[in-house]
């Protein structure tokens, strides 16, 4: 499944997007991200699955625009921290950022 | 002060409750429920062996509790069954958590995509679900599992609740602005924005203009299928494409938005044959809480949880 957590605004897209078909919930992404945005546990979302997931916190996913505007996700060379952590690179970060970043 | 029997809240929508006069319910093995707590709706739905039994379907309240408890006592007070006989609830929504009568609660974007292809059957693959202050798009497999999904919660622009404030502003009872939008000689263009405080205040405008009222609604419904599709364009859209909720309710909104998105939404009636043959009602808003009974009876059958049965 790929989940999308943030939300579209007149300013943009602002979505965390975390494909949890790739993760394994080993927690590298929560442990590297600077706002603590991310947590790792039961799937909320498919209920019959047995492994845990990483998603966004619940009270973190109206501000992360915000949250995740230091990391400069998709700008530059390097990758967000919690995407470069990603060892199955299940986390990506929508376009909104980026635009951001080069106007 | 407003005259006596006369509709002063054109966005009070009727409740309505229904139970299956085919099933009888004492002879069924598990009886599940699902309350979905919306924020401007809350419905109840009793499955019996995974048979749509019975369903309530109200206003939402101040406090999700005493709504959740409103919507389950609406829905069984055709039926002679008691919250005891209940082998299961769930709930979700958005006031999921705060459902006295249920064990266990499931997020709404879950519930909708099992309660749609319940509904409209397994072809379904996008489902949207135009909730009273969110929209979420969900694509989904054909066993109900959610594959991708977005929601857009942060502000309730184009959304039930902005509706039920036009219909307020209009006065024109909200069921009737569908229809009503229709009855134009030309397409207006629309409100130029989706906010609720803005659109208000831009039809407030037309109004002191002079601006037909059916023309200010197709002007109005044409900005909330506009704004819908911005949303819908980011997941993509695939056949068979189904709106849930209130606002699938409203011509004015679905047929502008089938128009622009160039792909027709599913037919509102029932994918099995047998509820369509008997005339079970169809009603957009219980995607939810149908979803949310069906997941009671996977849980209960798959042995990860047991009955809660008192009797």
């Amino acid at each position: 499944m790929i989940a999308n957590y943030g939300f579209k605004d007149g300013s943009g897209d602002w979505y965390v997007t975390i494909d949890t078909d790739k993760c394994n919930g080993c927690g590298k992404c929560v442990e590297v991200c600077p706002e603590k945005i991310l947590e790792v546990g039961p799937d909320e979302f498919d209920i019959f699955r047995e492994e845990p997931v990483a998603f966004v916190r619940h009270d973190e996913r109206k501000k992360v625009r915000y949250s995740c505007a230091p990391c400069k996700p998709g700008f530059g060379e390097k990758p967000a921290p919690c995407a470069g952590a990603c060892e199955f690179g299940a986390i990506s970060h929508s376009e909104g950022w980026k635009a951001l970043y080069e106007r | 002060m407003a005259q006596q029997g006369k509709p002063v809240e054109f966005w009070r929508w009727p409740e309505t409750n229904w139970v299956n006069p085919y099933i009888d319910w004492e002879k069924g093995k598990l009886v599940t429920a699902g309350v979905d707590v919306g924020s401007v709706s809350t419905q109840a739905v009793i499955m019996v062996d995974g048979e749509f039994f019975a369903f309530g379907n109200t206003r939402t309240g101040s406090d999700s509790p005493n709504s959740a408890i409103k919507g389950m006592g609406y829905a069984l007070e055709k039926t002679d069954m008691k919250i005891e006989n209940i082998d299961y609830c769930i709930g979700t929504g958005y006031g999921r958590v705060n459902v006295p009568m249920a064990q266990q609660s499931i997020t709404e974007i879950s519930c909708h995509a099992r309660g749609a292809n319940f509904m409209y059957g397994p072809e379904v693959r996008t489902v949207m679900d135009m909730g009273g202050q969110d929209c979420k798009v969900i694509n989904v497999d054909d066993r109900g599992k959610v594959l991708n999904f977005m929601m857009n919660d942060k502000c309730a622009a184009g959304t039930g609740r902005g509706m039920e404030v036009f219909a307020d502003l209009i006065h024109v009872p909200v069921w009737e602005i569908g229809p009503r939008s229709f009855q134009i000689s030309k397409e207006p263009p629309s409100i130029s924005s989706t906010c609720v405080v803005f659109a208000k205040s831009e039809v407030v405008g037309l109004l002191e203009q002079g601006v037909p009222e059916n023309e200010i609604m197709a002007a109005y419904c044409s900005a909330m299928a506009h704004r819908i599709m911005e949303l819908l364009k980011r997941l993509g859209v695939k056949e068979k494409f189904v709106i849930t909720g209130g606002i699938a309710k409203n011509e004015g909104v679905v047929k502008r938005l089938e128009k622009e998105l160039g792909i027709k939404t599913a037919e509102q009636v029932w994918a099995n044959p047998q509820y369509r043959k008997k005339n079970y009602p169809f009603d957009t808003q219980l995607a939810g809480a149908l979803g949310a009974a069906l997941f009671g009876q996977a849980l209960l059958k798959m042995g990860k949880t047991i009955s809660v049965k008192k009797t």
